[in-house]
């Protein structure tokens, strides 16, 4: 009998998730992740660990989701292709499994020339979806990617991302549906400043009945200045409206702009039919997320 | 030069179903001398693909040129003409001159009927062996002119690891072991001072990792 994991119970159940994250430090320091996850705790349903995020070397996402678990928080493992190869991924993840972690997220990672180790190989042994793949086979026929069986395979809640403004469009739909076909059971999407082409993305999934096979989380970042907005405009592949840069330029506080610009994004993206929860990014403020939950109205967590 | 092998007829002819015109494209520089997709080769596959035609009575129009190379523009341009004329071409260049032949006639399928396979040289007539990754940042002054990249199945930089035997490789009993190579040579130099340095980690942004390599030089632009 598989163990599922809150998230799954809760999206299975036709219940908003409320998910987040939690950014390992570059230190070996169990405390300072112990203390994101206690401030979380309660108030999401469970929180992405990321993994060495835009390449740059940082505590392990597996080490730090088994610190978050302990404080009670339900970890989303992630696992990037970039660093390892088909053995160290396998066993990685059977280990992660056997410590308890239950949710993957599935991802390609960050090219190592954007992080502080550009001189490095990259591996890219197998892509996310031929990952998502191997783990979903795993799952199903109990069988490790070179076809040797296994007595107790690692049965994750299986996740990828997506995004709604990447180009081309058409390209990145079937690699959508790729992932999907891969066996991803929920979909992270990249942040959305961009509502009117998040609207029109979520119209083809539903078009497609993509919704109807995953579970789609809409991701929200929470921006606390205007610096870190202007930055989160230039990321390749995001899409922010000009409105919202005018708006944080003019506002007097510029924490509580962008927390009510974010709260603006939740209360719109919650109206989306085919959308099962939200996936809230606060880089560098991650201590603003329970305020977030609350105001946004999603207290309490639901029990299951 | 770059070595390549013929891809097994069986999978070409699949690939030219439900076409009619086909142009073969030798390349005469480096597949030519690993006999691979030289003139012999692109004229013997011809002659191949005839046979099977007039077996499945899908009769074949084959025309086969062989530029001397498919990776400069100018000898594209000659057989232009001839390209334009088939349906299908089937490459017998390495991945760049496939690629190349591609790129510079859009409108048609270009169909690979090599393996590009390494950077190499000549035993012997039938014999290539790899002698180079193209890693974009060259370690031979420190190794005696042999590449521990190449010629180490692990890439070690520094000595070997603890699997070689008798001088062979222990992944395979025919490969030699780059790093007793390396010791023999820098032996016969002289020079074993030169294994005392700790070598450190390589700078792979300029190998393939980095992505897509280029090469820019203003002065010999026109």
């Amino acid at each position: 009998m598989v163990e599922k994991s809150k998230l799954q119970k809760i999206l299975e159940a036709g219940k908003f998730s409320v998910t987040a994250e939690i950014g390992p430090p570059a230190s070996a320091d169990a405390d300072f992740v112990a203390k994101k996850a206690r401030n979380l705790k309660g108030f999401i349903d469970a929180a992405n660990v990321t993994d060495n995020q835009t390449a740059i070397v940082r505590m392990s996402s597996i080490a730090a989701s088994c610190l978050a678990l302990q404080e009670g928080v339900e970890p989303v493992v992630q696992m990037t292709c970039r660093d390892r190869n088909r053995l160290a991924i396998q066993s990685d993840l059977l280990g992660a499994y056997a410590l308890g972690l239950r949710n993957l997220l599935c991802l390609s990672g960050d090219h190592q020339s954007f992080g502080n180790h550009p001189q490095s190989k990259n591996v890219y042994d197998i892509d996310s979806i031929q990952m998502i793949q191997a783990l979903k086979k795993m799952k199903d026929e109990k069988v490790l990617i070179a076809g040797n069986s296994t007595k107790k395979p690692a049965e994750f809640f299986l996740g990828a991302t997506a995004n709604p403004f990447a180009d081309p469009e058409e390209l990145q739909f079937i690699r959508l549906q790729k992932k999907i076909n891969a066996g991803a059971q929920f979909i992270q999407t990249q942040a959305i400043y961009d509502m009117e082409r998040f609207k029109k993305w979520m119209e083809r999934v539903r078009e497609a009945e993509l919704h109807k096979k995953t579970y789609i989380l809409a991701g929200v970042l929470v921006n606390k200045s205007l610096k870190s907005l202007e930055m989160t405009k230039k990321v390749a592949g995001m899409s922010v409206p000009d409105l919202f840069v005018e708006r944080m330029e003019a506002a007097s506080s510029k924490e509580a702009e962008g927390f009510k610009i974010a709260l603006e994004l939740i209360s719109e993206i919650k109206k989306i039919d085919g959308v099962s929860g939200i996936h809230i990014m606060a880089v560098g403020w991650e201590s603003i997320v329970p305020a977030i939950v609350e105001k946004a109205g999603f207290l309490p967590r639901p029990l299951l | 030069m770059i070595i390549a092998e013929q891809k097994p007829f069986e999978e070409i002819i699949k690939w030219l179903d439900g076409y009619k015109k086909v142009l073969i494209a030798g390349c005469g520089t480096c597949v030519t001398v690993c006999m691979a997709g030289g003139e012999t080769e692109a004229l013997n596959l011809a002659s191949l693909l005839e046979l099977a035609g007039k077996k499945n009575n899908s009769n074949l129009e084959i025309t086969v040129v062989t530029p001397k190379r498919q990776c400069d523009r100018e000898f594209l341009d000659e057989i232009a003409a001839a390209v334009d004329k088939s349906e299908v071409v089937l490459s017998m260049a390495c991945g760049a001159g496939i690629q190349f032949m591609a790129e510079r006639f859009s409108s048609k399928l270009v169909l690979p009927a090599v393996n590009t396979k390494f950077i190499g040289v000549t035993r012997e007539i039938g014999i290539w062996t790899e002698m180079c990754q193209g890693c974009g940042e060259c370690v031979l002054e420190k190794t005696g002119g042999i590449c521990p990249v190449t010629r180490c199945s692990k890439s070690l930089f520094n000595g070997p690891c603890g699997g070689s035997s008798e001088g062979k490789c222990e992944i395979n009993s025919d490969t030699d072991c780059g790093w007793q190579l390396i010791y023999n040579k820098l032996k016969e130099l002289g020079r074993l001072d030169k294994l005392n340095e700790i070598i450190e980690p390589k700078d792979w942004s300029n190998s393939r990792d980095g992505g897509p390599r280029k090469i820019v030089r203003e002065d010999v632009i026109i």
